[in-house]
């Protein structure tokens, strides 16, 4: 059981690129943390440095009260689980699982105890004496995650395990994960691109895009509070929709207008978005924001538009439309009726509105 | 593709397969039957009365009698084993270690010293032994084994280095960084994890290594001059033909016998071999 502290850390390739920008993070003890992000943004190598299969440029990793920066692998008491499983093909699962107590050389009993229990608790026991190439992707997974289980590590390390499993699987494994995480107790950093799967594990998760990271938080609040048009634009899906508007000052309040779109800025911005008045703001809406207008929403939180497509998905539909010159889309109930081309008045929540700086992308 | 007729598929497939096979296995056949003919049917004209060119009539053990009566053949026999088994296994250790290296360290110049080594294998034969024979004399090695187990290697370590780095490239990355984690050194992981699982690629590297050394002729011819000490095909070349006279019979006994042990080693390693070629094992 321990903390792990990352303190500036950076890494620099030889051939020039950062990978890592200065990135700092506190995860508490039987925290699961997920790091999410955009293909090369930097959160593998993140992983690798805590693991120590990577040499950290500069900055500090700190697992407990020790610095592990110069400590190898082996000696940092983590244990990882890797997207490809890097079962040993020669060994048998039991073996497999017993290799790292095996290297500490731990007595046979205990080690026999601690294999058993591992797969009781992962449902591999009938599977021990095979060799990992007679399982199937899930049960190689078990193996897995078993093998990193048994040494009872201080750190588990998770590097997108469930993205070779086909998406049912996924979804069965990702309940078992969280479930395994609430038994075991143990602090937990784990690496996906899938921004359902950090949402769904994560007590918390950290953003990252181009080596920086730009959110750390409980997943509503990224989604409720997004920090920046990155983030709000990565979590959610359908993600949420973004319009270029100007800010114009009328009858005393704000209005954002773009192409045939004219909303009045919501109390709650007011006072910020007058700093740019007669400028530009992105402003953002969550596609479950946007209503068919009953008639009754206030002027200034409607706009009329006609609609493109529609995706039925049997729990809600998906409308897709143009508004202010963007294609956006609202996630209405499914009991709407609402045929192609047909010309609708859609209400936008303004609780939900989001306004970004159109430069930084930064809220405001 | 399934309905398909069936000349064609004759015509396409098993037409030129049996062309091959008879191509490829005729010498070894023509081999056996010279070594099996009795000297009287080896020495006549094909246009004489009752010549069976593809066969023979009386088959006969006598050449192999001769053969390993009057000739150090199953010296010979034993000094190529000798010499093929050592300088395999010296190969095959430098190679293992070296293909790692070349396969996984990132050091300066990884990729430059890997093509230095590939450029060594290119070198002939021909030309090295020059040099090689003013080091072994310098050594006082000539004329014993060890002359062949030291200068084999320089080909076969090469040789060794590039199938095998191949061969580790295959292996995924993150096998030994597990075992790195599970508490195994570097040096650990390559021991316990990388060699017994890239096995196959090691054997088919040993395989050749060993076929290679078995039929080297140059070194050998060159290094070794006492009868005793020659290896099979130089034995049986230096000793079977006298000025313009060729001892077909035993020639082709000796040739015959020499390719068994090749034979066998092929043939119990072939599955090994053939995945070793083809690339490591899956995830």
């Amino acid at each position: 059981m321990a903390n792990v502290t990352i303190r500036s850390l950076n890494k620099n390739y030889e051939n020039g690129f950062h990978a890592v920008k200065d990135v700092n993070l506190e995860i508490r003890d039987k925290e699961f943390v997920v790091l999410v992000g955009p293909s090369g943004c930097g959160k593998t190598t993140t992983l690798r440095m805590v693991a120590g299969l990577e040499e950290i440029t500069s900055g500090q990793i700190l697992i407990g009260e020790n610095v592990v920066n110069d400590l190898p692998p082996m000696d940092r008491n983590i244990a990882m689980v890797f997207q490809n499983y890097a079962l040993y093909p020669h060994k048998s699962v039991y073996q497999n699982m017993a290799f790292g107590l095996q290297m500490r050389k731990y007595p046979k009993e205990e080690i026999d105890e601690r294999v058993r229990e591992a797969a009781e608790i992962l449902g591999i026991q009938p599977l021990l004496e095979r060799k990992p190439r007679q399982l199937s992707g899930g049960q190689r997974q078990r193996v897995a995650v078993g093998r990193a289980i048994v040494r009872h590590p201080e750190v588990f390390l998770f590097d997108e395990p469930l993205s070779n499993l086909d998406a049912q699987l996924r979804v069965q494994m990702r309940v078992e994960l969280k479930r395994l995480h609430e038994r075991l107790e143990t602090t937990a950093i784990y690496v996906t691109h899938d921004q359902v799967e950090a949402m769904t594990l994560g007590d918390r998760v950290v953003v990252m895009k181009d080596g920086w990271v730009q959110q750390v938080g409980e997943p509503l609040e990224l989604y409720g509070k997004p920090a920046n048009r990155f983030v709000a634009g990565f979590i959610g899906s359908p993600s949420m929709n973004f319009v270029d508007v100007t800010i114009s000052e009328a009858g005393g309040a704000l209005w954002a207008e773009a192409q045939a779109l004219r909303l009045s800025v919501p109390a709650q911005h007011q006072e910020r978005a007058r700093a740019y008045l007669g400028s530009h703001l992105t402003l953002g809406v969550r596609p479950e924001a946007l209503t068919l207008a009953s008639g009754a929403e206030p002027a200034g939180c409607c706009f009329d538009t006609s609609v493109d497509v529609v995706e039925p998905l049997g729990n809600e539909i998906l409308l897709n439309f143009r508004a202010g010159g963007t294609p956006m889309v609202a996630r209405v109930d499914p009991a709407v009726r609402v045929k192609a081309r047909e010309n609708i008045r859609i209400a936008v929540d303004p609780a939900r509105v989001h306004f970004f700086d159109e430069k930084s992308g930064a809220a405001i | 593709m399934v309905i398909e007729r069936k000349w064609k598929k004759w015509l396409m497939f098993y037409i030129p397969m049996a062309v091959f096979i008879v191509f490829t296995l005729f010498p070894f056949y023509w081999m056996a039957v010279t070594a099996l003919r009795p000297d009287g049917e080896l020495y006549r004209t094909f246009r004489q009365a009752n010549a069976t060119p593809f066969w023979t009539l009386e088959p006969t053990l006598e050449h192999f009698k001769g053969l390993l009566q009057t000739t150090a053949f199953p010296k010979w026999l034993w000094n190529t084993m000798l010499i093929a088994i050592v300088s395999t296994i010296i190969s095959l250790i430098c190679g293992m270690f070296a293909g790692y290296a070349l396969a996984r360290l990132k050091f300066k110049g990884s990729e430059f010293l890997g093509t230095i080594i590939f450029i060594t294998y290119l070198v002939p034969q021909t030309l090295l032994f020059i040099p090689l024979a003013d080091i072994i004399r310098n050594m006082q090695l000539g004329n014993t084994p060890w002359a062949l187990m030291l200068t084999y290697p320089t080909f076969l370590i090469p040789f060794c280095t590039w199938l095998l780095m191949g061969y580790f490239k295959t292996i995924p990355k993150e096998l030994e960084e597990c075992a790195r984690i599970d508490g195994a050194t570097r040096f650990g992981a390559m021991i316990r994890i990388i060699f017994p699982v890239a096995v196959p690629g090691i054997l088919s590297a040993g395989i050749f290594a060993f076929t290679l050394s078995w039929n080297e002729f140059i070194y050998a011819l060159i290094f070794m001059s006492s009868a005793e000490l020659k290896t099979v095909p130089v034995g049986v070349v230096s000793e079977l033909i006298r000025g313009d006279i060729f001892f077909w019979g035993q020639l082709m006994a000796g040739a015959l016998l020499g390719s068994i042990p090749v034979a066998l080693v092929y043939s119990f390693f072939v599955e090994y071999y053939v995945t070793g070629l083809t690339g490591s094992v899956k995830g």
